[in-house]
């Protein structure tokens, strides 16, 4: 019994850590960017320009959050 | 289905394999040079077939039971997460805001931590260390994590963009042929293989998983692409313009060196 529970712990932890591990802004933008899809549904051009520049988006936030930063003196 | 998206699918898995076993590749070395070469290629060899029965347990449920629009909505999310962080790493890495990934470094500390735990084993006679480097089990555990460990996002790829796309067996196949070249390649020189540019390659594979992870979501979702499935091209394009655009605003973020600071 406690071999299953630290297996699916262990699994949790393991898609825990794949979706969202330090970066859960990239976890965010994918559900919105689902959204976003959904509400688009049909849409042609609007969905073609909208999704790759709100994927952009997310992607300069977390990398901008992701930056070296100078120690504080 | 058109055969410009078939040929992004087998670079994209191929990259990604590469990529992956390559990391793997240098724990198997690390690990057969200091615990004995037969349990760290034994201990690799049964990831693979590990990693291998994944691939067909997931993946063919996968494009049996599951609607294919439904099915490109959840491996888009999932591609767009890998590809996405695989992205920032890769512009983190080329802007100099994270230091890339260096084989050596791994390498030569694998090497340390095995190697100590081999010196508690020194004190056995020579007989009862051969018969010890025959069964080690540390040799084949380490070898085995880390085939195991790297190729299960590799997994994830393969079954990801091979459902998606019905061709499974493809992805597969595009993910087994790195495996072999990198195992042959790093057999044949015996050592880790840090020449292969692995930070180039992962950037290449992060702007394709991000371009096949939104066209699946959009695709499923029901956004009409212009094109079609030539609109992942025209994906891909955008996210190497992106990545060049981050980096070199990036870089312009990089913090002044503690000497000038100091002179200032």
């Amino acid at each position: 019994m406690k071999a299953v529970s630290r297996a699916i712990r262990a699994f949790g932890h393991f898609w825990w850590d794949f979706l969202v591990g330090d970066t859960p802004e990239l976890a965010l933008a994918t559900g919105v960017l689902v959204g976003l899809a959904f509400l688009l549904n049909g849409q042609r051009i609007v969905g073609a320009i909208l999704l790759p520049l709100v994927a952009t988006a997310f992607l300069f936030v977390s990398t901008y959050r992701g930056r070296r930063r100078a120690p504080r003196s | 289905m058109h055969t410009s998206s078939t040929l992004i699918l087998v670079l994209a898995v191929f990259a990604a394999s590469l990529v992956e076993m390559v990391e793997a590749l240098t724990i198997v070395v690390a690990a057969g040079v200091s615990r004995g070469w037969r349990p760290a290629l034994e201990g690799a060899a049964a990831a693979l077939v590990v990693l291998g029965v994944l691939v067909v347990a997931v993946g063919v449920p996968l494009i049996r039971y599951i609607p294919l629009d439904a099915l490109r909505v959840v491996v888009g999310a999932l591609l767009l997460v890998l590809g996405l962080s695989w992205l920032r790493k890769a512009i983190l890495r080329a802007s100099g805001h994270k230091d890339p990934h260096d084989e050596d470094r791994i390498f030569a500390a694998t090497v340390a931590e095995l190697s100590s735990e081999d010196e508690a084993a020194a004190a056995l006679t020579a007989a009862a260390r051969t018969e010890t480097r025959k069964h080690d089990g540390v040799g084949f555990a380490v070898a085995f994590k880390g085939v195991f460990l790297e190729g299960t996002e590799v997994v994830l790829i393969v079954v990801s963009l091979g459902a998606a796309q019905h061709r499974l067996g493809l992805a597969a196949l595009a993910a087994a042929a790195a495996a072999v070249l990198v195992a042959v390649v790093g057999l044949v020189v015996a050592r880790q293989l840090s020449e292969v540019p692995e930070n180039t390659i992962k950037t290449v594979v992060g702007v394709m998983l991000t371009s096949f992870g939104l066209f699946w979501v959009g695709e499923g979702a029901g956004v009409h692409w212009p094109g079609d499935d030539l609109a992942i091209p025209v994906l891909v394009g955008f996210f190497v313009l992106v990545f060049f655009v981050l980096t070199a605003f990036m870089r312009t973020q990089l913090p002044a060196p503690a000497t000038e600071k100091a002179v200032q």
